[in-house]
């Protein structure tokens, strides 16, 4: 069963980096949002670096989108969908491999940019070191969140902006959390940690309420 | 593995398809499954692959053990579950890990099929009967009892028809059943006939079933390599 489900996340992983994947393009789409900011505000170095982080998990969230209609529909059209739901692994462990696959993919090199791009919103240490290890910690919940989105849009041509419309309103808590947990790194009242863990327990819920509630609009579309 | 079907019946979108089909199979037993465009072909293997619903009726398996019915059968059809950006080799070993019970490293299969210099070719480039082949090279990686082919033949040309019917008969002299549903009783000569009947004239029928096997793709393809 890890097998095939090892095969699957490999699978996923060579794809996004072959023709027509999407392996780069939403690190470039987040470094594109986060490089329009400072066009837009001007040169105030005070301002951009108390919005920093906030800037940084809109540019996330929004990056997060890219490639995300693709997750189930690619598979849906070619009937490899068909080929996984024939697998002796249950269609929840399939769906968490492909998620698990598209945040290895989209998430985690946005987290780890995201230090290099608080450069360009003028953050200090602290605060790109926060900012990233919420991102960290706050990207598998906007992953799965998304993934049920595209689980419930997959047989549907030209479903990208119906999906954004689906799930960037569940994504609020995790915006809300990861925000106030990047700006109290760097001043405020509340401890770092608390809004980290609440960020954290956000990604578990996700993974789990996600994992399932997608798999089960995989099948109530068949 | 022995697989009976009593009384099945199909609606798609509230729209009867067929009803009262009933088969048995026995290990070695194949059917072909033959009917015009629209009858209700692919509906009927989508409903054995555990795609699709049935209306009404049971589907039996026996001697599988603890396994469900989509864990025991192979599915090609038109829609080949091969991705084109990677290689053929790739998208073969890809499914033998994930179906298990693996047989035939994916470079033997290909062979097989007469596609060894294709290995490490995207399917991107391959022709449709190239890819047809492909598809059933998937059904030499790993074993599984149950074969449901939908327009097996459906863009192969003539020897690879051939090498078709030959595999199939070594599926079935190996205790394996197949459901085929073509236009061509190649290599099923033997085999049982499961006409699905076109409905009853005057019966509303508003509109043709969507089913996959659209005459456009039943067109010969040349390979070109």
């Amino acid at each position: 069963m890890s097998r095939a489900l090892l095969a699957l996340i490999a699978r996923d992983l060579a794809l996004a980096t072959r023709v027509g994947g999407s392996g780069a393009l939403s690190l470039v789409f987040f470094l594109m949002i986060v490089a329009l900011v400072p066009f837009a505000l001007g040169p105030d170095l005070n301002l951009l670096s108390r919005i920093g982080p906030a800037i940084l998990w809109l540019a996330a969230v929004l990056a997060t989108l890219i490639g995300l209609d693709r997750l189930f529909q690619a598979d849906d059209e070619d009937g490899s969908l068909d080929l996984m739901s024939a697998a002796p692994v249950p269609l929840e462990l399939v769906v968490l491999a492909k998620v698990v696959a598209h945040w290895l993919t989209t998430g985690l090199p946005l987290a780890l940019a995201s230090p290099l791009f608080g450069l360009l919103v003028a953050l200090d240490g602290t605060g790109m070191g926060a900012t990233a290890l919420t991102l960290l910690a706050g990207t598998p919940a906007l992953t799965f969140i998304g993934a049920v989105g595209a689980a419930l849009t997959a047989s549907i041509r030209r479903g990208g902006l119906i999906l954004a419309v689906l799930v960037l309103p569940l994504m609020v808590p995790t915006l809300i959390f990861g925000v106030s947990a990047a700006e109290s790194a760097s001043g405020g009242t509340v401890p770092f940690t608390t809004p980290l863990a609440i960020l954290a327990g956000l990604s578990l819920i996700a993974a789990v309420v996600g994992t399932l509630a997608a798999a089960a609009a995989l099948r109530w579309s068949e | 593995m022995r697989l009976s079907v009593e009384e099945l019946a199909c609606r798609r979108s509230g729209r009867r398809v067929f009803t009262g089909l009933s088969f048995a199979l026995r290990p070695g037993e194949a059917l072909a499954v033959t009917g015009r465009n629209g009858a209700g072909k692919s509906s009927l293997l989508a409903i054995l692959a555990g795609r699709l619903r049935p209306d009404a009726g049971q589907i039996r398996v026996a001697d599988v053990g603890e396994a469900s019915l989509p864990e025991c059968l192979h599915a090609v059809g038109h829609r080949d579950g091969l991705k084109a950006a990677l290689t053929a080799g790739e998208n073969l070993a890809f499914a033998r890990a994930l179906l298990g019970d693996a047989r035939m490293e994916p470079r033997a299969a290909l062979a097989r099929l007469g596609l060894g210099h294709a290995h490490d070719l995207p399917v991107a480039y391959l022709s449709a009967g190239q890819r047809r082949r492909v598809a059933l090279a998937r059904l030499l990686v790993c074993h599984r009892p149950l074969w449901l082919l939908d327009e097996p033949t459906a863009a192969l040309d003539v020897a690879s028809q051939a090498l078709l019917a030959e595999l199939m008969a070594e599926h079935r002299a190996a205790g394996g059943l197949i459901v085929a549903a073509t236009h061509q009783a190649l290599g099923l000569e033997d085999a049982a006939t499961l006409a699905i009947a076109a409905p009853e004239p005057g019966l509303d029928r508003p509109s043709p079933t969507p089913d996959r096997d659209a005459d456009w793709r039943d067109a010969d393809v040349e390979d070109w390599a």
